[in-house]
């Protein structure tokens, strides 16, 4: 019984979340429901650590759906590079359910909360399944699952706020767009190698010699993922899908969603497309990186101009983002490291600063901008606390997770010699402290308003909350694990092969 | 007699445990009070512990943990970090006692916050001094910053808010956009972050771009006040005057000072850097510094601005000490860190004393008000001639070694700088006293006496004479950090 589950790990990671959605969806009550995404969610966890600490050394596991040999059968590939990014995913989204039970009855229906929960689960699982498979054309439904469920969730938002709705529909629109995009490419691959496996794909690429086909294959594909990433500039439905929808889901989107786009994309440039470098590396380094350069200054620039919280940091993940996509663009073992550290830190740090925006709104019954949390500091020190925590690793504080991200990231760079990126990357670097520090400044140095209400805080939100803060300190002082995980994962992208 | 660990654990987390334990002690504002003094006296003898032991040729090692293969948070407590920690911890135990009688004598509000972050940046500053690598230094380099800020923001108002943001971004800005890189570049070139008596870069990097490396360093540390990033300093003035003694006239800007020299004694190696005169640069930018900043002292009114501008100069010395990189220049930087701190703590309690005790804050509104506070004015005299170097007073050890390292390394022309520097200290500094009992007052104003504000001083006074007579322990420590391979 142990044996067949651990064997079948990869396809239970997917499957539970899936075949609890429905059940969740039939729920009335608004706590069951939650305590099923919770053992959902908790299972996955312990799943993917279990597939962590296998395949930590190098091992690859690869795993034949309904035992159908590839490429006729489905393959799901898990390597020391998929589980290190199942894991970031699955630890967050669990402590993002964990939060979710307040957040979501201060900003849902009870009525609606079992059907909240179904496609919170649906996110999760495609999100999962996405990273794992290693079948391109069984990548695309994984998309589709995680994007209509995602549409959803932000459409939930409108509740509270009837711009949810926009923001819902421009996320369906734009991804429906990337994912077509991304389908249109494995079109032209499929028809240049015959093949839908990855692996094949690869083994098959560099054979079949180039030319325009295998050109605009990639260039598709490639495309497709920039926008499921939010990579600058088709990031545009980033900000608005994050700061509208219903706090949980920012929590949810920000920590795992976009990494594993971004996890895609490095697959497909370095794994389907290794083959043949001159390709990969001219999109890398011609395209990738300046347009992650643009998006660290756009994302940071519009940031400080921002006057609404959550919409401050959903700008400030384009600009994560950008750092993430600039590791994976340099190639390099210690840059592709650089990213997967950022990738785990990332998730820590704005999984951390959502749920405690969530908690700011939960408590003001109001959106979180800069007027209505001025001194909210002394208000909710607990909350305020932690967000203080996640808001000093944000701007990479020495003995926080985001200094351990910014030391190999400037490290990577440096390494490759481009000192024209090195000063860019600084310089955003710093101007990211004046959005923090404008925030933090309202917060804690200034009075709040006179006649103000006293405001409650939950423990069902800072508690899960101080854990990720608590994370936040811990990667920033032993960061051995992390480091090590990354190095694997790097030489798993990077060594070729699915 | 406790073990150099004991001794070493005792030194950094006495003044977080101070800060840790202020909120809880705030119900009774007498134990409150006390925590800061004797919080100084443990961390003081801790560090005098240490410094004895480095005197005996020993390193004092503290591991701590292990961030990633390569990085470790480690202390090893180097001469020149036996200095800053002594330095640090000794006066805070005064500042700590002013800090009670100015609070209270102004009325200032939220002092439990203020005596936990002034605590934190305390613990900052010894970690600095004690740090065994880079890494360990750039992380407390910038805890130190960011523990000062709410301390700069105290007041609250809009004038404070805005320089804390000046405050912020050059000294963030700089450490992020310049330190930072040059510590990677370190580490990526070598492979090691860890300091070596006479350093480890000679024969890792190209001598041709060490002047760059340097600069990074000189730049990226805006704690040390260089020219033109010096802008934060005066700003920093408007934080309540205990902060402006003891954090931005010993443990901010000495941190940043130190820095440096640690940088160019244990990481370049003043060898390398007198072989490839990579430093000849950073010689004449601080000798600019020191007349530059001298000469803008002098048109300031305000006795905290003046002050400042003056510490601006004074920390140039060190930088000038460190880029020499000559033996006897680098002794001369290390005893200045201590001199300049007993000298210019005591300037900056006599500002405070003064601007408690009868509300005056400008230069020009001192005119005959010396005899209604003669102990204040002794003490600022004292510590005015020691800044300026005249014997029997510390100031002047630090002073004439760093010109004789001067000479010995050829450059006469910063001997006439140093002279000219001298003269216009002369100037700037004994203005405020002249004013106070040569010219007729011209309004009467009400002292109110407070012991608290008054007696530290005074004791620093005497410390800077005391220095004079017994600088032993420091001249040892500094000679053995100048001396290089081991």
């Amino acid at each position: 019984m142990g044996a067949a589950i651990i064997t079948n790990l990869p396809a239970l990671l997917v499957a539970v979340p899936l075949l609890l959605a429905p059940v969740s969806a039939l729920l009335h009550s608004a706590s069951l429901a939650w305590m099923l995404t919770l053992i959902g969610a908790g299972s996955s966890f312990i799943a993917a650590l279990m597939l962590q600490s296998i395949t930590e050394n190098g091992v690859r596991i690869s795993y034949h759906l309904g035992n159908w040999e590839p490429p006729w059968g489905i393959e799901f590939v898990v390597d020391s590079a998929t589980s290190l990014t199942l894991v970031v995913m699955t630890g967050l989204g669990f402590i993002a359910t964990l939060a979710a039970r307040r957040l979501v009855s201060s900003e849902i229906n009870d009525k609606d909360s079992g059907k909240f929960y179904a496609a919170w689960m649906l996110v999760s699982g495609g999100l999962f399944g996405l990273v794992m498979t290693a079948d391109a054309f069984n990548l695309f439904v994984f998309l589709e699952i995680s994007a209509l469920a995602s549409a959803i969730l932000i459409g939930m938002g409108a509740g509270t706020d009837r711009r949810a709705l926009v923001a819902g529909f421009h996320y369906l629109v734009i991804g429906a767009v990337g994912a077509t995009f991304y389908v249109i490419g494995v079109g032209f691959i499929y028809a240049m190698t015959g093949t839908l496996n990855m692996g094949d794909m690869a083994a098959r690429i560099p054979e079949a010699g180039g030319g325009a086909v295998l050109h605009v294959g990639f260039g598709f594909m490639v495309a497709g993922m920039l926008v499921k990433a939010a990579i600058f500039p088709v990031h545009i439905w980033l900000p608005a899908a994050y700061s509208y929808a219903p706090s949980a889901v920012s929590t949810l989107l920000a920590a795992i969603a976009t990494k594993a786009a971004l996890y895609v994309l490095a697959r497909i440039v370095f794994t389907i497309f290794g083959g043949v470098p001159e390709i990969a590396d001219i999109a890398l380094s011609n395209v990738i990186v300046p347009l992650a350069i643009g998006g660290i200054f756009i994302g940071t620039v519009m940031a400080i101009y921002e006057a609404d919280i959550k919409k401050m940091f959903a700008h400030s993940s384009v600009a994560q983002i950008g750092y993430i996509a600039l590791g994976l663009g340099l190639t390099t073992p210690a840059g592709v490291s650089a990213s997967f550290i950022h990738i785990a830190n990332h998730a820590l740090i704005k999984g951390g600063i959502f749920m405690a925006i969530g908690g700011f709104v939960a408590a003001l019954g109001a959106r979180a901008n800069l007027d209505s949390i001025t001194g909210i500091g002394r208000r909710m020190p607990i909350t305020a606390t932690a967000f203080l925590i996640c808001g000093l690793s944000l701007a990479g504080l020495p003995l926080t997770a985001g200094f351990i991200s910014k030391l190999y990231l400037v490290r990577a760079v440096l390494e490759t010699e481009s000192y024209l990126i090195l000063a860019l990357v600084l310089i955003s670097s710093a101007l990211s402290i004046v959005y923090l520090w404008k925030i933090m400044e309202v917060m804690w140095m200034q009075p709040a308003p006179v006649r103000s209400p006293k405001l409650a805080e939950n423990p069902a939100i800072y508690l899960p909350l101080w854990i990720v803060a608590f994370g936040n300190i811990w990667f920033g002082i032993d960061a051995s694990w992390l480091v090590a995980a990354a190095r694997s994962a790097a030489t798993a992208l990077l060594g070729g092969g699915v | 007699m406790m073990s150099l660990q004991t001794a070493m654990l005792v030194g950094l987390l006495a003044p977080l445990v101070v800060a840790l334990l202020t909120p809880f002690l705030a119900v009774r504002h007498i134990w409150r009070d006390a925590a800061g003094p004797i919080g100084g006296v443990i961390t003081f003898i801790a560090a005098l512990e240490v410094a004895m032991a480095v005197r005996d040729g020993q390193t004092p090692r503290l591991f701590v943990a292990q961030i990633a293969e390569g990085l470790a948070i480690e202390f090893a407590v180097t001469p020149l970090g036996a200095i800053f920690g002594l330095v640090a911890s000794g006066l805070w135990i005064l500042a700590a006692l002013y800090t009670v009688g100015y609070m209270r004598g102004n009325h200032e509000k939220h002092q439990t916050r203020f005596t936990a972050f002034y605590a934190v940046a305390v613990h900052a500053a010894m970690a600095v001094a004690w740090s065994g690598n880079l890494l360990v230094l750039f992380i407390f380099y910038e805890i130190l910053t960011f523990s000062t800020y709410p301390l700069v923001t105290h007041k609250e108002s809009a004038a404070a808010r805005n320089a804390g943001r000046l405050y912020m971004s050059i000294l963030v800005g700089t450490s992020v956009v310049l330190l930072l890189p040059a510590v990677v570049w370190v580490w990526l070139s070598t492979g090691t972050l860890d300091f070596r008596p006479g350093g480890f870069l000679a024969g890792q990097i190209d001598p041709a771009i060490a002047p760059i490396l340097l600069g990074l360093f000189a730049f990226g540390v805006g704690k040390a006040a260089l020219m033109p990033i010096h802008r934060w300093l005066p700003a920093a003035m408007v934080a309540p005057t205990p902060v402006s003694a003891l954090l931005h006239a010993v443990a901010v800007v000495k941190a940043g000072v130190f820095t440096i020299l640690t940088v160019v004694v244990y990481v370049f190696g003043i060898d390398f850097l007198a072989k490839t005169g990579a430093s000849d640069w950073l010689v004449w930018l601080a000798a600019f510094t020191i007349l530059a900043s001298s000469m803008v002292a002098i048109t300031k009114d305000d006795i905290k601005a003046r002050l400042a501008y003056s510490t601006i100069s004074q920390l140039s010395y060190i930088v000038l000490g460190a880029a020499i990189a000559s033996s006897m220049a680098v002794q001369g930087a290390a005893l200045h860190i201590v001199m300049h701190a007993a000298g210019k703590i005591t300037l900056f309690f006599c500002a405070g004393a003064i601007y408690v005790q009868a509300h005056l804050t400008k230069i020009s509104e001192l005119d005959g008000q010396g005899r209604e506070m003669p102990w204040v004015f002794a003490a600022f005299f004292i510590g005015a001639l020691s800044i300026i170097g005249i014997p029997p007073l510390g100031g002047s050890w630090s002073k004439f070694i760093l010109m004789v390292g001067a000479v010995e390394a050829g450059y006469i022309v910063i001997l006439a700088v140093l002279g000219l520097s001298s003269l216009l200290n002369v100037y700037y500094l004994l203005e405020p006293l002249s004013r106070a009992f040569f010219r007729d007052k011209t309004r009467v104003i009400d002292v109110a006496f407070h012991p608290l504000v008054v007696v530290p001083p005074v004791l620093t006074a005497l410390i800077s004479i005391g220095l004079f007579f017994f600088d032993e322990i420091f001249l040892d420590l500094a000679i053995l950090a100048s001396r290089g391979q081991q």
